[in-house]
């Protein structure tokens, strides 16, 4: 099996068949948790998951703990589960919902108890029927048994979970533009403040928005408590992190993994290193968003949360992209930005019209018509999205999808600058 | 609090965006999503600012930044500057370089803020986006979507403020697009606001398009005259063409919006069809154009005969409300000083008791409606006859969180902001009234939202079936509750400045009732002697004209044939009477029926004043001269006096105006150029009002027939001016009948089945339309309309399938 602890993937490691069926989840010790959650008081919930440290897992790293305790008096209030998983590199979540639906539901159960919620959301990526089904077949499962409905495990405390299905927009996974979806509405971001979803969420009531992987940490913590989880894993990263990792490695896939070892150990042991003996040229640490690391500066840093927001970037969703040097740096910027103009809501002007703009003079760079006046261009556009071009970065925008689309311009300019200046004085792609 | 911008301190009440804290001290933020009647979304990023927080500078915008003690805010740094610029040149990547052919060019705050905030020239070298274009949205509006930058004001504005929303976003990122639904075009009654609005010209008007520049228009501001809100609008004309009408912001009344009968019923003013010389009747019946001392001497030799011969008190006057005050005034001492008569009527048998219209004691402006707690609208659908009130309503509803309890027949524009709706049968009002009341069984809910005030109470008819006394029992029912005032309506113009100048039968000007020997004693001393008999109403006048009691009638911008409900009694009288004057605009089936007809001019073409329901008067400005020899109502009616040997001394508009504020008691003191701005409210502080009109209970009896006729007003209808406003004429619903669609099985009629649809005073031959907003047992036949012959005004009605024959 996997040499590192496993919280997460232990079931569907050890039942590939069948690790979605209650009977499956039961017999390895499921519900356990949700039955202690029950008998505890909500502050003692609170606190437990505070002290473990268990901190978001959608990209934005927030303590799970303090955003509970955030949450305003409910009125009423409502859990939305996040599994709207768009960010390109990012197929974790996929795997938890196919083939553990119940760790996530015991997960919900035990955050809706900790937090008064008697009507709970999954919204789920339109994209993702299979997983979709596989969820509202354990939904059923769950009901049947009486652990939801009216008065679950035999208490008075009722909860109702629906699901969602998103129509094929990333926007949507952020918090505010997946609560208005959920209401029927445009999926656009809502401005911060006043809609915080702790306080005015969905319906304009308080509501907590968790991640699939956040929420299916819970029934490990309940049941063997905050320092057990704390002892897995780095003293500010806690517990164990999924990384889905894809590119030109030879073992991509999904890893269950505590945060603190290196890069070199995830991408050349764990993933068996660079397919057909290539070379590694860069990586996307976490997601889509987030600023290329170098083998020249990166490779023996260790994974955290800390190093990589010190280097300039983010652990994020724990989306790995590897690229090898087959790889054409703007064949590959290009495209990441393409997804952010493809995917940008509309509403504020400077990521509507600055990420198509920075798609289209991408393009003409790799197509062989760049200008030597792009270089810098490119920079200016990125700067008037974000401006400065810091990290983390500041925003002309509404929300941090226009920001996001700059990272891999910085990326490339910072560290192949030669690269596109070839491009665009050869008049092509060198590497086609 | 206290908010520092660019270094300046600045007191600010709590919460206001800073951006209107800012631009009210001399400090210009460049925005296009931001519109201070809507609510701020921070989309466009044009007003970004910085703001000074412990953790460095933050760029934020400042329109979605409410004040708070302490804030100190940045518009002019280089950051703001740089990010202003790159907003600017994003904002114009997309965007065509259409300003040579585009309406809004000259006027066009994109043109300006790229001038202003911008970078010189733009870096963009790639392919803009494009679409067809224009695309119709509605019969009104064209949109292109190449100009449009996606502020979403339309948006907002058609959905927040109008409660219309047919116009939205479809698509995402870069292919963002504004939309209407499937089949649905953008048929709002509001559409033009959104024209006014865009801050480019993506939404341009139809009657509008392409017809001038910003630079080559002459502007002056007036009232409307379309309904008896008064809304403060800008006329804009170009070599003596009306072109265009435009809202202007007076808190007081409109804010700035319209509706689009106020805004594009402007054609009339310019039609081919206006009465340029006078005309006098043949004898077979035909006219012919005649020069103005002919027509006068006519006109005064033959009123002098009939009163010299019967008495002033076989005269009558109808008309009045559709002109200046100083008209209706003239009018009015027409009748009582020159021809002897009280029997005068602004009101087409159509209205309320002047009385109650004109003084009514404890009455309420349009800004009590933002302060209320509770709102009673019993009356006519205030979306189909006063959009200013209706919007007014609307957002003291969603806004303000001010409860509503709606009462009519069928839907109303404001069901869905309504706390309490009650739907009834015309007939059944006074039932409704009482049990409403006493909050019985079903009622209850609505009068327990009745018990928290202020209230204000809107009452009017809801049709022209219903008993107009109904209004005035409902009337004195809301002022027994908390705090509460009332708006007794009437829709037509300034109706409410012609009662108050004594256009109807027991008033005089200035509020004065003639049934209060007191009050017109002390009239009569200032003004001279009035006649002492009892004046008749427009019904009265009219079954007077038929019968012979009545034999002659003079008639100013009256059009009782297709005002007066029933029509066919207007037009039996008027061709009963001996001699007939009418002073209009156009040959309409009223004047055309007259013996002498006069050329008058339009409210665009002569100085005076209006009064809204409020009791607010406002000015009107001369904007254009009148076509061919058109003259002011006050001035031929001077002209005649003067022929028949009794000047009344009128020598201008303002003269006229003088004598108002000498002789009218409620209107002492208001002097024209005092009424700059949202006007004055009469009587002012010092000016008294001598009749204070308690509404007391009338008792009115409940009347119920196995089928009820409600017979209600539409915005757009087959009236004179829509007729001869080309762009609107064709939006009216035009003839048919609206069935319960139960009611129609028992009838065996279906959805478009042509029925004939009959009461006591006449029958017409219309489609029928299934509508399950009635009340079961009600007929609704919009009134007014192409091809709808008048019905009369009784409650009973009988449809039955097929065409009479």
């Amino acid at each position: 099996m996997s040499a590192y602890p496993q919280v997460l993937t232990k079931r569907m490691l050890e039942h590939p068949s069948d690790s979605n069926t209650i009977s499956v989840y039961e017999e390895t010790g499921g519900y356990r948790s949700a039955r202690m959650a029950l008998d505890m008081t909500r502050d003692d919930l609170v606190e437990m998951v505070k002290s473990s440290g268990l901190i978001g897992r959608g990209g934005a790293g927030f303590s799970a703990g303090m955003k509970w305790s955030f949450l305003a008096p409910p009125r009423p209030s409502y859990l939305v589960v996040n599994a709207d998983e768009s960010e390109p590199g990012t197929f974790k979540d996929r795997q938890l919902l196919e083939r553990d639906p119940h760790q996530m539901i015991e997960g919900m159960i035990i955050t809706s108890v900790a937090n008064e919620v008697h009507e709970a959301f999954i919204y789920i990526r339109g994209e993702y029927p299979k997983p979709a089904r596989r969820v509202q077949r354990a939904l059923a499962e769950a009901y049947e048994k009486g652990y939801l409905g009216r008065g679950i495990f035999g208490t008075d405390y009722d909860l109702d979970v629906t699901v969602h299905l998103g129509g094929g927009a990333y926007i949507c996974g952020e918090e505010t533009a997946l609560i208005n979806s959920l209401e029927g509405r445009r999926g656009e971001p809502r401005l911060k403040p006043p809609y915080f979803p702790a306080a005015k969420g969905l319906y304009m009531m308080p509501t907590i928005v968790n991640n699939v992987e956040t929420v299916s940490n819970l029934p490990f913590i309940i049941e063997h408590g905050a320092d057990a989880y704390k002892a897995l894993g780095d003293e500010a990263d806690t517990g164990t992190f999924l990384f889905s990792v894809s590119g030109h490695v030879a073992k991509p896939g999904n890893y269950e993994l505590p945060r603190g070892i290196t890069w070199r150990e995830l991408i050349f042991d764990v993933a068996g290193g660079i397919r057909n003996g290539n070379g590694l040229k860069t990586w996307i640490p976490g997601g889509a968003s987030a600023p290329w690391f170098v083998p020249s500066e990166h490779l023996d840093d260790p994974i955290t949360r800390e190093a990589c927001d010190k280097a300039g970037s983010m652990l994020g969703s724990g989306a790995v992209i590897v690229m090898d040097d087959t790889t054409c740096v703007v064949r590959a910027a290009e495209r990441v930005v393409r997804f952010f103009s493809h995917e940008s809501c509309g509403q504020c002007t400077p990521c509507r019209e600055g990420t198509t703009w920075e798609e289209q003079v991408l393009r003409r760079i790799e197509m062989g018509a760049g200008r030597e006046v792009d270089a810098d261009l490119l920079l200016d556009i990125a700067d008037n999205i974000s401006p400065g071009l810091a990290w983390p970065p500041k925003m002309t925008t509404i929300c941090p999808l226009g920001p996001s689309s700059v990272s891999p311009i910085t990326s490339i300019t910072k560290y192949f600058k030669d690269e596109v200046m070839q491009h665009i004085h050869g008049g092509g792609c060198p590497f086609e | 609090m206290k908010v520092t911008v660019d270094g300046r301190e600045l007191e600010v009440p709590k919460g206001k965006p800073v951006i209107d804290a800012a631009r009210e001290a001399g400090v210009y933020i460049p925005h296009f999503c931001h519109h201070p009647r809507l609510e701020p979304v921070g989309m466009c990023r044009a007003c970004l600012v910085e703001l000074e927080t412990p953790r460095g500078n933050l760029l934020t915008p400042s329109c979605t930044l409410f004040a708070a003690d302490g804030q100190v805010v940045h518009t002019t740094t280089p950051v703001v500057k740089k990010a202003q610029e790159g907003v600017l040149e994003f904002l114009l990547i997309n965007h065509p370089l259409d300003c040579p052919v585009c309406d809004k060019g000259g006027e066009c705050p994109l043109q300006d803020q790229t001038v202003g905030y911008g970078p010189g020239e733009s870096r963009f070298v790639e392919e803009k986006r494009h679409y067809e274009k224009p695309i119709a949205i509605s019969d009104l509006v064209l949109l292109d979507r190449e100009r449009c930058i996606l502020c979403a004001r339309c948006v907002r504005f058609a959905d927040e403020v109008a409660g219309d929303p047919l116009i939205e976003f479809a698509a995402r990122g870069n292919n963002t697009q504004i939309a209407t639904f499937p089949d649905e075009p953008f048929s709002s009654y509001f559409s033009g606001n959104t024209v006014q609005i865009c801050p480019v010209g993506a939404l341009t008007a139809v009657p509008y398009r392409f017809r001038a520049r910003p630079w080559d228009l002459r502007k002056a501001e007036s009232t409307c005259h379309h309904c008896s809100a008064g809304e403060s609008i800008e006329i804009d004309t170009s070599q003596n063409d009306v072109l265009r009408f435009t809202g202007v912001d007076n808190d007081a009344t409109n804010q700035g919006w319209l509706n689009d009968k106020c805004r594009f019923g402007f054609e009339f003013i310019g039609s081919k069809d206006r009465l340029r010389v006078p005309l006098i009747k043949n004898e077979d019946g035909t006219f012919r154009e005649a020069g103005w001392a002919e027509a006068l001497d006519l006109t005064a030799r033959r009123l002098k005969e009939i009163a010299d011969a019967s008495g002033g008190d076989v005269i009558a006057g109808l008309g009045g409300a559709r002109g200046t005050n100083e008209d209706a005034y003239a009018f009015s001492k027409f009748m009582r000083s020159v021809i002897g008569s009280n029997h005068v009527d602004a009101q087409m048998d159509d209205g309320l008791d002047p009385k109650l219209l004109a003084a009514v004691d404890r009455k309420a402006t349009i800004g009590d409606l933002d302060t209320a707690t509770s709102i009673l609208v019993w009356g006519p659908d205030l979306k189909e006859e006063s959009g200013t009130l209706y919007l007014r309503v609307r957002q003291a509803a969603q806004k303000r969180g001010v409860k509503l309890v709606v009462v009519h027949p069928r839907r109303t524009g404001l069901d869905d902001c309504t706390e309490q709706k009650i739907t009834y049968r015309p007939g059944q009002g006074p039932e409704v009234l009482r049990a409403l009341a006493a909050g019985d069984g079903e009622y209850a809910a609505a009068r327990a939202v009745l018990d928290e005030g202020p209230v204000i109470a809107i009452v009017g008819r809801t049709g022209l079936t219903e008993d107009p006394r109904l209004a005035e029992s409902i009337a004195a029912f809301a002022l027994t509750l908390p705090d509460a005032k009332v708006m007794p309506f009437a829709r037509r113009s300034n109706v409410y400045g012609a009662l108050d100048m004594g256009l109807a039968p027991g008033l005089l000007p200035g509020r004065v009732a003639l049934d209060d020997p007191d009050q017109v004693a002390a009239f009569e001393a200032v003004f001279g002697a009035v006649p002492d008999h009892e004046g008749r109403d427009a019904r009265g006048i009219l079954e007077g004209l038929e019968g012979g009691e009545l034999k002659a009638l003079v008639m100013v911008g009256a059009d009782p044939v297709r005002d007066v409900p029933n029509g066919a009694l207007a037009a039996r009288a008027l061709d009963a009477a001996e001699f007939t004057v009418a002073l209009d605009l156009f040959l309409t089936d009223s004047s055309s029926r007259a013996d002498v007809v006069f050329p008058a001019e339009t409210f665009a073409e002569k100085e005076g004043t209006t009064t809204n329901l409020e009791g607010r008067v406002q000015k009107v400005a001369r904007i254009v001269a009148g076509p061919g020899q058109t003259q002011p109502d006050w001035s031929i009616l001077e002209e005649i006096a003067h022929r028949m040997g009794t000047p009344m001394g009128f020598e201008d508009a303002a003269s006229v105006g003088a004598e108002i504020a000498r002789v009218a008691p409620a209107y002492q003191g208001v002097e024209w150029g005092d009424l700059r701005g949202d006007g004055v409210v009469v009587p002012r502080s010092g000016a008294c009002q001598p009749l204070r009109y308690q509404p007391a209970d009338n008792d009115v009896a409940s009347v119920s027939a196995p089928l009820a006729l409600h017979l209600a007003r539409t915005l757009y209808d087959d009236g004179v001016e829509m007729r001869h406003s080309l762009s609107l004429h064709h939006l009216a619903p035009g003839a048919r009948v609206h069935l319960h669609p139960a009611d129609a099985a028992t009838l065996g009629v279906e959805e478009g089945d042509e029925v004939t649809v009959e009461t006591a005073s006449g029958a017409a031959s219309v489609p029928a339309t299934f509508d399950a907003s009635l009340a079961r047992g009600v007929v609704y036949v919009p009134f007014n309309q192409f091809g709808t012959p008048s019905l009369g005004d009784g409650l009973e009605v009988t449809v039955r399938k097929g065409v009479d024959g």
